[in-house]
């Protein structure tokens, strides 16, 4: 069995009390670090341990935390980004759905050592039950001293609280978060300055995905030498997965960084291979943005070399044979699907979510959308293949945000891997069409052979 | 049963109980920025004005909280889990990204469609359903789903959604509500 250091006892009865969480170990962390470490030596281990931003950029959260100003007489803010909404990702959502406490108790830990005295988790509205299966454990915390004035008799104060959205993709991006925050539009703010110097109403604020959080607990437990001898190369520790699609077993995985795509893929600890014996035509490993991986660059990197479950593998080759490790949103095509049907819909989420501020990405994700979905439909021109091209480059790294790219690079990626499928799209309307009036009643029928 | 919807000018309150919790959410937040409660005072107005957010509804919520009507309502029509339109009792909110596409939403929601017989925000004659085609929900692993009020509804099938709709019209389905908690 491979080791899990985050839902090792997520499957335990009743492990969402505090009762039990705390008989299993839990808060361990806390005791440790306020009790014989200071906050910068927490710092230390975190920077030690390597881990990496678990929200999709994959930034050494160690680094991220030493870049926090501290000006005397302001205070310093940790949030949480529990805003989890990139499609293909729910691991969040199951870590706090089982186990608040260990996001608590990583809240704690972590807010002690950026020197922050009240800290918020922004969790997405549509996950309405857990704010209150959080709140809870909140309230637990507090009756059991571990959040309120003088934690342990350390002196050192916190208040947490946690903040609900109200159904925007954008506010996952960090600076829309504070802006949602602060009760306004989740327009992202130019940068910079960065929240490190001035986030949460203009003042110093770190903001961490719930994993990334989550992490510091066995980090500080265990140390952060030991942390990073699990995994590969810079991709340390262990990382939860989502994984969907065509598969026999979706759900979220806790996986070592060592491990290779295929492993994961085909073997029945994980997702136990694809559904009703059928092959495997694509693979978006990270999320929706990331891009698309064709079937023989799934499990083999261009090079031959076996593709592994880490940062630096799942990138290796760049955008032209490579993708990204992301959020962690594993999601699996099997040979019936259409890709060209799979990429529209994507975009329409992206030109859904574009925030409105800037007009490459407001008028590029809407444009992209309109014509996939007239290829889809059997009304495209060949030259519309080009043209999607040409509007993802005129969007990407042009925007104030990352939404911008995000919705550009899986078009890019599914016209690298797949444009003869595009062109199919074009050159039989008519069979286009009859799939798609066929929907209701009939499978999508295949269109390229894998 | 269900009471009509009131309309844009039909007068909104808080209830006591409601207007003391978002009195209190506002101090989550450091002396003067009550205003960041806004997102969860929405909610709780949505909820008590019948699933919607009127003009008079979010007026409400900005003399709660203290602002000034322009900042609620600019607020209320960013986030698409706010509804500007009245709604049906239950809202039957499909999935319709990616991974649910894969695993079958679109013939889910075109079968729930069919049944009800009204097409997207639509409300059904009888004011019981209205269905919405949301953005992903992060069920992708259980799809496809739906969410209805605060509960997932995964692994939807015909089935399933027959007998969830003959429970909702028996008034057997509990919405789960910000009361609850």
């Amino acid at each position: 069995m491979a080791r899990k250091l985050l839902l090792e006892h997520a499957q335990l009865e009743g492990i969402s009390t505090y009762e039990v969480y705390r008989k299993n170990g839990g808060y361990r962390a806390v005791e440790k670090a306020l009790k014989t470490m200071s906050p910068d030596a927490v710092v230390e281990e975190v920077k030690k341990s390597g881990l990496r931003g678990r929200g999709g950029a994959g930034f050494p959260t160690g680094m991220k935390w030493s870049f926090l100003a501290k000006p005397e007489g302001v205070p310093r803010y940790l949030v949480c980004n529990a805003d989890e909404s990139e499609p293909g990702t729910f691991k969040d959502r199951y870590l706090m759905e089982k186990i608040p406490h260990l996001l608590i108790e990583g809240m704690i830990t972590a807010s002690y050592a950026l020197g922050a005295n009240t800290s918020y988790i922004y969790i997405r509205g549509e996950y309405s039950w857990i704010l209150f299966i959080l709140e809870k454990a909140i309230s637990e915390a507090y009756a059991a001293g571990w959040l309120g004035k003088n934690i342990l008799g350390s002196g050192y104060d916190l208040d947490l609280y946690v903040n609900i959205g109200a159904g925007a993709y954008i506010c996952g991006e960090e600076t829309a978060l504070l802006e949602s925050l602060e009760g306004k539009r989740g327009n992202p703010r130019i940068k910079p300055p960065f929240p490190a110097i001035k986030g949460l109403w203009q003042s110093p604020t770190v903001v961490n995905n719930v994993e990334t959080i989550a992490a510091v607990v066995p980090i500080i437990n265990e140390g952060g030498d030991e942390y990073a001898k699990i995994g590969t190369g810079k991709s340390t520790g262990t990382k939860l997965i989502s994984a969907s699609g065509n598969i026999n077993k979706p759900g979220v995985y806790e996986i070592e960084m060592s491990i290779s795509v295929e492993e994961f893929l085909y073997s029945d600890e994980w997702c136990g291979g694809i559904k009703n014996g059928k092959k495997l035509k694509a693979c978006v490993p990270g999320g929706s943005s990331v891009p698309i991986l064709p079937h023989f660059l799934v499990c083999k990197t261009a090079n031959g070399e076996n593709r592994m479950m880490t940062y630096e593998s799942l990138s290796d080759g760049g955008f032209a044979t490579g993708s990204m490790l992301g959020s962690g949103g594993f999601i699996v095509y099997d040979e019936d699907q259409c890709i060209v049907r799979n990429t529209w819909n994507f975009s329409r989420f992206y030109a859904h979510e574009s925030c409105g501020q800037c007009s490459p990405c407001r008028e590029g994700t809407s444009w992209m959308e309109k014509v996939l979905h007239r290829m889809e439909n059997g009304q495209g021109k060949m030259s519309d293949i080009d043209l999607l091209t040409d509007v993802a480059k005129n969007m990407e790294g042009n925007t104030i945000c990352p939404l911008g790219d995000a919705a550009a690079w899986p078009v890019n990626a599914a016209i690298r891997h797949f444009r003869e499928e595009f062109e199919w799209h074009v050159k039989e309307p008519k069979l286009c069409l009859e799939r798609n009036y066929g929907l209701v009643h009939e499978p999508v029928a295949n269109t390229i052979a894998v | 049963m269900h009471a009509a919807p009131t309309q844009n000018g039909t007068p909104f309150q808080y209830s006591e109980a409601a207007r003391a919790e978002v009195l209190g959410l506002m101090k989550n937040y450091p002396e003067g920025r009550g205003k960041s409660a806004i997102l969860r005072a929405l909610h709780i107005a949505q909820e008590e004005n019948h699933g919607w957010l009127s003009v008079a509804a979010m007026d409400e919520v900005a003399a709660t909280l203290g602002i000034t009507p322009i900042e609620v309502y600019e607020v209320a029509s960013f986030y698409s889990m706010f509804n500007l339109q009245p709604v049906g009792k239950y809202v039957l909110e499909f999935c319709h990204t990616g991974p649910c596409a894969i695993e079958g939403a679109e013939r889910i929601i075109e079968y729930t469609k069919l049944k009800l017989g009204i097409g997207k925000n639509q409300i059904t004659p009888d004011g019981m359903f209205t269905i919405k085609q949301v953005e992903c929900l992060g069920a992708c692993g259980y799809a496809p789903m739906m969410q209805v009020g605060e509960f997932y509804h995964e692994h939807l099938t015909e089935n399933k959604i027959d007998q969830f709709i003959e429970d909702c019209r028996a008034g057997k389905i509990d919405k789960g509500t910000w009361k609850m908690h």
